[in-house]
């Protein structure tokens, strides 16, 4: 993390705030506060929020607020960062059917690792993983935290379409393809939760700043879900994170 | 039911509006009409808010048929409207009843035009816009560009009825862009600007940029004087803005437009200005850019000088219905002051309408 953050204008009607150049949990913490701090002294003419790895683009409209006042706002607000308190993130669980049909790289990752495919399965189950930012399709999040013992390197030929849902790693990241999309990560498994349903009331089921935990599901744990699945009644077990905690509720 | 039918769809014809906003955080693109200019003038010279959902179409346009009353405007780039077999002024509101036929015949300036109608495109809102956001089958008409055979839903007129009658010179503008081959639009630097050598911000600013056959709403790829870097193409992921020119690894300029993603791993050499956005929206393959750098503070003022005469156009535009329809208030029974020659004797009603008794004298 940068010792000053860095004010970045990205064109007339955004900035960035930069607080590093890495990935890493504490600027993620820092994101996360600031956001907060913004939305509780709601500083009129901010449009929209948008936090990354290592930094907040933040969107205004320049007929209510001058980049350079708005600057010196967000300075003054980021001194007082220490007071905020920020509330514990949430823990999402995400049911997912590994292996099989599922996860048609999952040989693959234990093969490369030199593990049992139920060996891979149980590491990528006992982590939480932080969600540092949404991008690449609406919903998609960037985990970090993976155990660098299932870390394998993606597909040398990318596939032309992957079905939304299908849980995969490439190198030492592990993600959940949001939609149906060409990908190139070796698919280990496939949640049949949305991440991703416009006409939900919420339309995205991750945010950032919270974890997710992978919790392996049967065919018939999936069959029993199904009737709430379609009526999109379905939620997903929640818990708020403990900072070192064994990660089950 | 008011409704507009596509008999031919043309190459890329969406339903946008201002855009989907607030679900950048979750990765959702914020699409909309590329050239905002355009979009708002359309819309207020058919009376709609300057917001409502219209067509955007993009070089080749469609063939439509009206089943609804209203005012009908195009703006933004000459593809060659036709209504009804007669060329179609840009920039004005025509009646339009149904039966009505807009079609186009060719492009001859800018690459995309917005065709609006009184009352609005009425396909649902989803996530907070009417816009189309193809990539990800989002919004607009079933999520995805019209296909001959659609018909789209289209909102009650706002207008009054005397509007519809109004003369065509009350209801069009001189637009503020003019949409040339060759183009310089003004950025300011972006967020990366120092991953560039002094040599490659040179080439930049000073060096032209084609635009390829690679441009869609996504965003514009250039070809050109390869641009140097000083430490890297690649960044950790960050936002990118409307009008952020990229620079990856190959050193040739990509500017993210309406549906770009909203984030990306390449550096911001710069970040084309507002005010210039309609100009990029406008530009087309073969087309020759040339950058040139303003301040932010300058931007913001350019920006909002052209938002002063927006606001002065659309108070040109605004129906004002005290002049359209007879005055309908007690303290305002005439439009007319009482003058040596013209005496109002008193004021009456009659089944609920006001009236005044006015007497004029013939000058000699």
């Amino acid at each position: 993390m940068y010792e000053t953050t860095r004010y970045l204008a990205a064109g007339d009607h955004a900035l960035v705030m930069e607080f590093g150049n890495e990935i890493a949990d504490a600027i993620n913490q820092k994101i996360r506060a600031m956001s907060l701090a913004i939305e509780q002294e709601n500083i009129q003419g901010i449009s929209e929020l948008v936090p990354t790895y290592r930094s907040m683009m933040i969107h205004y409209d320049p007929l209510m607020i001058s980049g350079e006042n708005l600057t010196r706002q967000l300075r003054r607000l980021e001194q007082q960062l220490a007071d905020i308190q920020l509330p514990p993130p949430r823990v999402t669980v995400i049911p997912t059917l590994y292996g099989g049909e599922y996860g048609p790289d999952l040989a693959t990752v234990a093969g490369h690792n030199q593990l049992t495919e139920t060996a891979v399965i149980e590491k990528h189950t006992s982590r939480e993983y932080l969600i540092y930012m949404l991008g690449f399709t609406p919903g998609f999040p960037y985990l970090g935290g993976m155990d660098p013992a299932i870390a394998t390197p993606r597909l040398a030929t990318p596939r032309t379409k992957i079905k939304g849902g299908s849980v995969g790693i490439a190198g030492s990241q592990t993600g959940i393809y949001s939609i149906d999309s060409p990908g190139g990560w070796q698919l280990i498994g496939w949640t049949p939760v949305p991440l991703y349903d416009p006409e939900a009331a919420t339309p995205i089921l991750l945010k950032a700043g919270n974890y997710v935990k992978f919790e392996a599901i049967t065919q018939a744990d999936y069959e029993a879900m199904k009737p709430q699945l379609q009526n999109r009644t379905y939620t997903c077990r929640e818990y708020p994170f403990t900072p070192g905690g064994d990660g089950h509720a | 039911m008011r409704e507009l039918k596509i008999i031919k769809p043309g190459l890329l014809t969406t339903v946008q509006d201002a855009g989907r906003k607030g679900f950048q955080q979750y990765g959702v693109p914020v699409s909309g009409v590329m050239d905002h200019y355009a979009f708002e003038m359309a819309n207020l010279l058919v009376g709609n808010d300057a917001a409502e959902a219209v067509l955007e179409a993009t070089l080749l346009g469609p063939e439509i048929v009206f089943e609804a009353d209203g005012l009908l405007a195009v703006t933004g780039g000459d593809l060659g409207a036709v209504f009804n077999g007669e060329p179609l002024p840009l920039w004005q509101a025509v009646p339009v009843t149904s039966g009505d036929k807009l079609a186009f015949k060719g492009i001859r300036s800018g690459c995309r035009c917005y065709i609006a109608i009184s009352g609005g495109l009425q396909v649902p809102v989803i996530m907070g816009s009417r816009s189309t956001y193809t990539r990800g089958n989002l919004g607009g008409h079933q999520g995805r560009a019209l296909k001959a055979g659609d018909n789209l839903s289209v909102g009650d007129s706002p207008l009054p009825a005397a509007a519809l009658t109004q003369p065509a010179e009350k209801r069009q503008i001189t637009p503020a862009y003019q949409y040339a081959k060759e183009i310089t639009l003004r950025v300011v630097p972006g967020p990366q600007e120092d991953a560039f050598s002094t040599q490659g911000l040179e080439t930049f600013y000073q060096q032209p940029y084609t635009v390829t056959n690679e441009c869609d709403r996504m965003g514009y790829r250039l070809e050109g004087t390869p641009i140097a870097h000083e430490a890297g193409a690649d960044i950790i992921s960050d936002g990118i803005a409307m009008g952020a020119v990229q620079v990856p690894g190959h050193g040739m300029p990509i500017v993210m437009m309406a549906d770009r993603q909203t984030t990306g791993g390449y550096t911001k050499i710069a970040n084309v200005i507002s005010a210039d956005l309609p100009l990029m929206a406008q530009a087309k393959p073969g087309d020759i850019l040339r950058f040139t750098k303003v301040t932010v503070e300058e931007a913001q003022h350019i920006w909002a000088a052209r938002q002063q005469e927006m606001a002065a156009v659309k108070k040109a535009l605004a129906l004002n219905p005290r002049e359209e329809t007879p005055p309908a208030h007690e303290n305002t029974p005439s439009a007319h002051e009482n003058t040596p020659y013209r005496k109002e004797l008193f004021r009456f009603r009659r089944g609920g309408r006001p009236y005044a008794l006015v007497v004029e004298e013939l000058e000699e």
